[in-house]
């Protein structure tokens, strides 16, 4: 009984993750055969990678994976950099109104950036940057996710290390730099993917700000070179689509455990 | 050192704050500001209600109202139950759990936008996939994006597969934490596995619940990519979203005052939401 009940769980489960996964394998599929077999599936089609060279002609994929790399890792930088002090401060400083301010990064869990998109571009273009990678990162440098993150980790720093650290004359930069950021590591990793998977995939915001390749992500670019108006066909959208997944896939494949734990700790916290 | 706490403090957090103040707060208060000068009677600089009156008689909104309360009230639950499902199946340590896990958790990593592609090839009424199949079996198929009753539908069911691998993490992890040796006792007093799920895991993953709730129904109203690429808000507003709709009145209709009144249609909406979430569901939970 106990194990007709596990088969038919397996059974059950190994379906939904065919269904979940079929999508990417539809797009492999179609990225790798001649447009006759978009909904013909034979064993012995051709395989061919025209539809790849095709895409690849056929929008500027190196200059938006260039510009979604740029952008992704400035962001990342400048919220390690940033959630580091503001987390420190509100974690072991004790001054008037820290309360006060946590409540006023706290609230950029629920305003998120991408509701004030509106408002948000009338500030960019009156500062004269639209159209610049860091007009793409600027509602997103201070992160209430990566300061909250940070803030519980350094909690649970001991206090006595911080004192010993001050007795050796270290400064507060100092004490911060050599105490708090090593033990802080797994937050850190686990921070950093969700930013990076959050910001490779990222396209409203960046949608409204970008209007060049200059700038342009490549979600942006996908979104553009899939239009209708465009007029490529289906393989093609599929190797454009591969093509724009490709690098993140491999990153996400390679790290797979990291990534899962990231996602994880970010929640229990 | 205490003395120089409240410059330190003050230094470490001047440019979050200014950063959150140029971006979070300020944007908030103008939204609210803006949204009382109407650029649609050309009076610049009177203030007047007539955004929030022209609310009201905007018949498109209601539809998109309406349209992102059933996109929430399905999405939402439909994500969360296969989330579960999919985390109570992944730590039941079943044959090759980590690529199953591998499987459901793809679509959460790659781009909305990419894989919207994919989909509209699957929803395409001629040669997409779904008719083609619908077809091996004698039917006609649908205009899945195409018909107004079918749209938010095609949409909502795109969305769940998006979102469903992301939630289950979050449960896979609170599985984990439960201690063995619940289990062990409820097995010693005899209870079958659906008591098991429904006075022990279900319980005790409560305070993850609300937490994949909270994320779930901000998403419901914060993602809209996949309306670009599938259905842009149509077939004649059937599947239009509040923030796509506010999208297109501040960049395809260049009417920012209308935008920003509806801005805080979706703000007070969010607050709302959170406080029933927290107001009603917290004291419902026992936290361990």
């Amino acid at each position: 009984m106990e194990k007709i009940r596990k088969i038919v769980m397996t059974v059950c489960a190994w379906f939904l993750g065919l269904l979940w996964i079929f999508p990417l394998l539809y797009a492999l599929w179609a990225a790798f055969h001649s447009g006759e077999y978009a909904t013909r599936f034979a064993f012995d089609a051709p395989i061919t990678f025209d539809n790849f060279r095709t895409a690849w002609n056929q929008a500027p994929f190196l200059r938006y994976m260039i510009n979604t790399m740029v952008i992704t890792l400035m962001i990342l930088a400048v919220q390690l950099v940033l959630c580091t002090m503001a987390g420190y401060a509100l974690a072991r400083i004790r001054f008037k109104g820290r309360s006060l301010l946590f409540g006023l990064i706290l609230m950029q869990l629920m305003v998120v950036p991408e509701i004030l998109i509106v408002e948000n571009y009338q500030t960019v273009a009156s500062l004269g940057l639209v159209d610049t990678y860091l007009s793409v990162g600027l509602p997103y440098f201070a992160s209430a996710l990566g300061i909250f993150l940070l803030r519980q980790t350094f909690m649970t720093v001991p206090q006595e290390l911080e004192n010993a650290a001050r007795i050796e004359g270290c400064s507060r930069l100092q004490i911060i730099w050599k105490v708090y950021v090593p033990l802080a590591q797994p937050t850190y990793l686990a921070f950093s993917l969700v930013s990076i998977s959050y910001h490779w995939n990222n396209f409203l915001w960046p949608l409204v700000t970008t209007n060049t390749e200059n700038s342009r992500p490549l979600t942006v670019g996908m979104a553009i070179f899939g239009a209708p108006e465009s007029g490529v066909d289906w393989p093609v959208i599929s190797a454009g689509t591969l093509i724009s997944v490709s690098l993140l896939l491999v990153v996400f494949l390679v790290f797979q455990r990291q990534f899962v734990q990231s996602f994880m700790s970010t929640g229990i916290k | 050192m205490k003395k120089y706490n409240f410059v330190h403090a003050g230094l470490l957090l001047l440019p979050t704050m200014l950063l959150l103040a140029a971006f979070t707060h300020m944007p908030t208060l103008k939204t609210v500001w803006r949204s009382f000068f109407s650029i649609r009677t050309n009076v610049t600089g009177e203030f007047t209600p007539s955004n929030y009156q022209f609310l009201f008689e905007d018949d498109v909104l209601w539809q998109v109202l309406s349209n992102s309360f059933w996109y929430m009230t399905i999405t939402v639950p439909a994500s969360i139950i296969i989330a579960l499902t999919m985390a109570i199946w992944v730590n039941a340590r079943l044959s090759g759990r980590s690529l199953l896990r591998l499987a459901y958790f793809t679509p959460t990593v790659l781009p909305m936008i990419s894989v919207a592609n994919i989909w509209l090839f699957f929803y395409s009424p001629e040669i997409g996939l779904f008719n083609s199949v619908m077809g091996w079996f004698g039917h006609d198929g649908y205009n899945w994006l195409g018909d107004p009753q079918t749209a938010l539908g095609s949409i909502m069911l795109m969305t769940v597969w998006k979102e469903a691998g992301f939630f289950m993490i979050f449960y896979l992890a609170a599985l984990q934490g439960i201690r063995p040796d619940l289990y062990q006792a409820a097995r010693l007093e005899g209870a079958g596995n659906l008591t098991v799920l429904w006075r022990i895991t279900l319980p005790l993953l409560m305070p993850t619940t609300l937490f994949v709730l909270v994320n779930a129904v901000l998403n419901a109203f914060k993602m809209v990519d996949h309306l670009f690429i599938l259905t842009k808000g149509g077939p004649n507003n059937a599947s239009n979203l509040l923030l796509y709709y506010i999208y297109e009145n501040a960049f395809s209709f260049f009417d920012t005052a209308y935008a920003a009144a509806l801005t805080v249609l979706l703000l007070i909406i969010l607050v709302f939401l959170a406080f029933i979430q927290f107001g009603v569901l917290e004291r419902r939970i026992h936290y361990r």
